[in-house]
Formats: C-alpha cells, sequence, structure tokens
C-alpha cells in the first residue's frame, strides 16, 4: 500500500535505498548530495539495514569501493554531485566497462568555475559517454520511482551496466514536496534479490575482472557494451511496465506532454519541465497547440523514439541546462537533432542553453521561447540556432 | 496561477537561524492538514549569517511549478536587520502581508519597508520563545504567526496536528510539549498589525 509522505528528493532517494538494503554502501560527501548517505547513516545506526556501510577518503574511492564489491557479487550503491562526479571520471569507465551495475545517485550541481553548488546538468552531461544508463527525474516522486526501478534495470543480465539515477541539486534534493512512498514488503518484491550469473570469488568459476584488452579483443568487449547499452531501452521499458502493473505510476523513455497534434514543442529535463508544463496549459488555454517533451532516459538516447513525436512538429526548442562549449549548441541538442536528421519532414529545431549554476527558470522564461517557437513556425526563420537565455546582458 | 488555493510565502532569515526550518514546518502543518506543499530553500554562498531565503507553496493541487517565487502572497522575515540590507517586499501582492520578528510595533518598520502599502505585522518571536520555553527558538512563534496572519492552514486543525507532532518528535521528553504548544497559541494572539 502507497503511504502519503513529504520528503525531499534526498530523503525519497535515502528511503529507497533503506528499502532495497543495499549490500554495500560507500560514501563520501560532497553538497547537495550529502544528506543521502547521511539518511542512510541514520538507518544504519538504527539497524534498519543490513548494508555494509563505508566512509572512504574520495569518490574516486566511493566508486572504486563499490566495483570491488560488484565484483565479488554485491549490490553496492553511492551518491555523489559535481566536482564528486568529476573525480569518480576513470572509475566510471571502469565500472562500465567491466558491466558492474553499480547504482550512483547523483544531485546534478554545476562544475566549477566559478565555483558554485546550485543545480545544472554539466556534472552529468560530462560523463555522458562513460557508458551509465543515465535516468532524469522532474521531482522527488519520480526520483524516488526511478530509484526503485534502478538496480532491476542496471542487473538485468542483457544490460549489465551501471546506472546514473540524477535528481536536480537543489530544486529537487532539498524540496519537500508531497509525495508517495511505496510500503517496504512490496519495494523489496518489486526489486528483488541480487544473483549474478558470475562473480569474483565464485568458486566454480572464478573471473579475472578488469584484464587488459590488447588490440585484438578491445574492439570486441567495447561493442558488446555498446549493444548492453541497446539492450537497456526495451529492459526500461519492460521494468517501467512492471512498475505501473506494482505502483500505479506510468513511466516510458520520456514524457510527452499534450503533444499530440503539438506544432510548437521544447525538449528537456528535470524539474524544468514542470515548470513549463504551467506555461504550455496556458498556451493552450489560449488555443496555441504547444506541448513539450521530458527526457527521463539520456543514456541510451531515445533517438528513434524521440523524433517520431517530433518530426510533425513546426518548430521545436532544445533547452540545455549544460553548456557543452561546442560553440554550437548543448548535448541535448546535438542528441536531439541527429535523432532527427533522417526524417523526410522535421521541424525547425534551436537550442538554448540556460539556467547554468542555478539560474532561476520561471514559467514566463518558458512562455517566451514558445513565442520564439512561433515566430519561428511562422517565418521558417530560426535566426540563432545556438543562443543563451536568461543573461544580464550588462554583466558581460 | 491556476493550481487552486494557492498560498506562495517567501521567508528571510540568516544562515543558521532557521529560516528553511521554518519553511518546512510550515509544510509540514499544511501536509498534515491534507494539502499539497513545496518547501525549498535558496542558498547563496554557504556560510552562517549570510540572508539566505526558502519558500513554501502550499495548495489543493500539486504544483509543477520548481521556480523560486517572486510575487508572493505573504513574506515572513525572522531576523529584522535584515531590513535595512534586503528588498523583503519586492512583489509582494498589496493585499497579501509581511509578517516580521520584531518587539516594535508594525508602524515603527513601515519606513523601512520601501513604500509597501499592504499590511506589515510584527511578532516579538523571542520574548514569547523566552516566556514559553526558556530560551530562544524563533521558529515556532513565528511558524504560528504566518499561520494566523496567512490563513493558509486551518488554525484549530493545526493546533491539533502540532500538538500530535510534538507528542511524536518529544516522545522522551514529554515537558517540552506543553511549552511547544502554549508558544504557538500566544503567538498567534500576540501577532500586531
Amino acid at each position: 500500500m502507497s503511504i502519503r509522505e513529504r520528503l525531499s528528493g534526498n530523503e525519497a532517494i535515502a528511503t529507497a535505498m533503506r528499502q532495497i538494503d543495499p549490500d554495500v554502501f560507500a560514501m563520501f560527501p560532497i553538497t547537495p548530495s550529502t544528506e543521502i548517505p547521511q539518511y542512510f547513516a541514520g538507518y544504519v545506526a538504527e539497524g534498519k539495514v543490513n548494508t555494509e556501510f563505508i566512509c572512504v577518503e574520495s569518490e574516486h574511492s566511493s566508486l572504486s569501493a563499490c566495483l570491488g564489491a560488484e565484483a565479488a557479487g554485491c549490490r553496492a550503491v553511492t551518491a555523489t554531485s559535481s566536482a564528486g562526479l568529476s573525480f569518480m571520471n576513470e572509475v566510471l569507465y571502469v565500472a562500465a566497462s567491466s558491466r558492474l551495475p553499480v547504482v550512483l545517485a547523483v544531485a546534478c550541481r554545476a562544475l566549477t568555475g566559478p565555483i558554485n553548488i546550485n543545480h545544472d546538468y554539466s556534472d552529468s552531461m560530462a560523463e555522458r559517454d562513460s557508458g551509465f544508463i543515465q535516468l532524469y527525474a522532474e521531482n522527488n516522486q519520480e526520483a524516488y520511482d526511478n530509484y526503485l526501478c534502478a538496480h532491476r534495470i542496471a542487473e538485468h543480465p542483457s544490460v549489465r551496466l551501471p546506472l546514473m539515477v540524477c535528481e536536480d541539486g537543489f530544486i529537487t534534493s532539498h524540496a519537500i514536496e508531497n509525495i508517495l512512498i511505496e510500503d517496504d514488503d512490496t519495494v523489496k518484491r518489486f526489486v528483488g534479490q541480487y544473483h549474478p550469473e558470475n562473480y569474483l570469488l565464485k568458486k566454480k568459476n572464478p573471473l579475472a575482472v578488469g584484464p587488459y584488452g590488447i588490440s585484438s579483443y578491445y574492439m570486441e568487449a567495447r561493442v558488446a557494451q555498446a549493444e548492453a547499452m541497446k539492450n537497456a531501452k526495451q529492459v526500461i521499458l519492460d521494468v517501467a511496465a512492471d512498475f505501473e502493473k506494482t505502483f500505479g505510476r506510468h513511466y516510458g523513455l520520456f514524457e510527452a506532454y499534450r503533444m499530440e497534434d503539438a506544432e510548437l514543442a521544447v525538449v528537456l529535463m528535470g524539474s524544468s519541465a514542470g515548470t513549463a508544463k504551467a506555461a504550455v496549459d496556458e498556451l493552450r488555454d489560449a488555443g496555441v497547440r504547444a506541448g513539450l517533451v521530458k527526457l527521463r532516459v539520456f543514456r541510451p538516447f531515445p533517438g528513434p523514439e524521440l523524433a517520431e513525436t517530433l518530426r510533425s512538429c513546426k518548430a521545436v526548442a532544445v533547452l540545455d541546462k549544460s553548456e557543452g562549449f561546442s560553440a554550437c549548441g548543448g548535448p541535448l541538442f546535438a542528441e536531439t537533432a541527429g535523432a532527427l536528421i533522417n526524417c523526410e519532414t522535421r521541424p525547425k529545431i534551436i537550442d538554448i542553453v540556460y539556467g547554468l549554476g542555478g539560474r532561476d527558470f520561471t514559467v514566463k522564461a518558458a512562455k517566451s521561447v514558445y513565442e520564439r517557437l512561433k515566430h519561428i513556425a511562422e517565418t521558417g526563420e530560426t535566426g540563432d540556432v545556438y543562443s543563451h537565455m536568461g543573461v544580464r546582458t550588462n554583466a558581460i | 496561477m491556476k493550481y487552486g488555493n494557492m498560498t506562495e510565502i517567501r521567508w528571510h532569515g540568516r544562515g543558521g537561524q532557521g529560516a528553511k526550518t521554518a519553511s518546512q514546518l510550515l509544510a509540514d502543518a499544511a501536509f498534515m492538514a491534507g494539502m499539497y506543499v513545496q518547501s525549498f530553500p535558496e542558498y547563496g554562498p554557504e556560510r552562517s549569517g549570510a540572508p539566505i531565503t526558502a519558500y513554501n507553496r502550499i495548495s489543493d493541487e500539486r504544483c509543477s511549478v520548481h521556480s523560486n517565487i517572486y510575487e508572493p502572497d505573504y513574506v515572513a522575515v525572522v531576523d529584522e536587520t535584515l531590513l535595512k540590507s534586503v528588498d523583503v517586499t519586492s512583489g509582494l501582492k498589496e493585499e497579501g502581508a509581511v509578517i516580521i520578528n520584531s518587539e516594535k510595533a508594525p508602524e515603527e518598520l513601515k519606513e523601512l519597508l520601501k513604500g509597501y502599502r499592504g499590511r506589515v505585522c510584527t511578532i516579538d518571536a523571542r520574548a514569547v520563545s523566552m516566556e514559553c520555553l526558556g530560551a530562544y527558538f524563533p521558529n515556532t512563534p513565528m511558524l504560528a504567526a504566518v499561520v494566523r496572519v496567512s490563513g493558509c492552514v486551518d488554525e484549530d486543525r493545526f493546533l491539533k496536528d502540532m500538538e500530535e507532532s510534538y507528542r511524536h518528535k518529544f516522545a522522551r521528553k514529554p515537558q517540552v510539549v506543553e511549552g511547544n504548544l502554549k508558544c504557538l497559541r500566544l503567538s498567534m494572539d500576540r501577532v500586531r498589525g
């Protein structure tokens, strides 16, 4: 039975971890993810979990400890943000290529510099090529629900890849909102136990983990990893279907909000999608055919599905909450545009970089994006394909 | 805003004084009364004593907007020294109110409020807290004052839920429950303006 609660995103994720009771939690604190291990330490102290809770000296070590545990056949978790995720960089690739399904909670925060504690996706986007699956959440409920799905997706035999459950730093991690928490027994049954087929300490079939890959093997290993990422898409959908059957909430690869007959669409991620929904509702009331697509899954990137949803629009704006410094648009734009490239009909498409380092995104700002899209749809002129929103011009 | 009966509140305080906690307590009270709530802080540099802002949205329906609040219905100021450095009534609706933790009368503070023409209220949270709890905890009196002035939570329901919450929270220190409840009631009665 669902329990009505009010929790921050961090406490919601910590609650999911408590219910799942992983074998190992290796922790190193960093704002704004620190509360996750902080709450979890409380559960350890109260005897509510059987987890081996390891306090290590850095994020490089926390993920390394998780790797060791996973290689030994355990279910291992950790949490981080910003520079902490960057410091894990080397080990992220090792986890993914060793096919160790660690689940990592990320409270997404800007990277330095200037040094900043607030939200954007520069940390998680910088790791988009690491081989981790990435799930994103609009609010505390989605962060919790994504976490409940995470281990099943990551550990699935056709996937066996590590996974990041991303929430928006402060905006979601520290905001208290209503949430439905599922009861412990149902969660445990839904997530299930982890029994990997092979692991380091299996007596009958001992393994080497992380050996050198000479040129005649390396590429095969990488392609196998790429196949696993492709497989993840169907597993994510299967787990979502079972999630809906069990808990009643529906999830896909992305949420298409009022997209049925939309002419003007915005593609974005996370909490901003909730704010933009209010703008879509207002515009719909005024007769504008506006819609939005909120990506839940960024890795694997749902290219064909996204193209199918967007191809009949007249104008699309991609909202990137990380710069990327490509000098021609952010990562979400590059991938969305790439997904549409072979469609016979496709919309005009622009990129707007916004919300960096916690710069607020309002309903009014969302409406201004649709204003621009309306102009593009009417004139066929995109203007600047790549631009920034909400910048104080007098400050530069 | 189209979300049913939404009240938007902005809290001003200094890091370490508990403006964020006060906004969480209000969210708790509204949640217990069956409403949809948001409580979230806005941090600048993380240091004790720096001005911080916290926010509440309270409504009959879930609100999907996650921006800061620029046109609040009510503003609560936990530290009156902020009036000199922060434009606390910025965007505040004139049919709303500002509630300031101060021993002064509302008229004495009006000149610091940059021409705000709506209702100005004060509560001497220090006096109430010292009288009821024997120590200075501004959050409890501020919470009660905001509930009284804004009417965003039914008062009887509020007091009943808070009593239950205190009995649970202070299960090992039942002697402090009465003091906290007295603090809430006294604060509601002592709000001026």
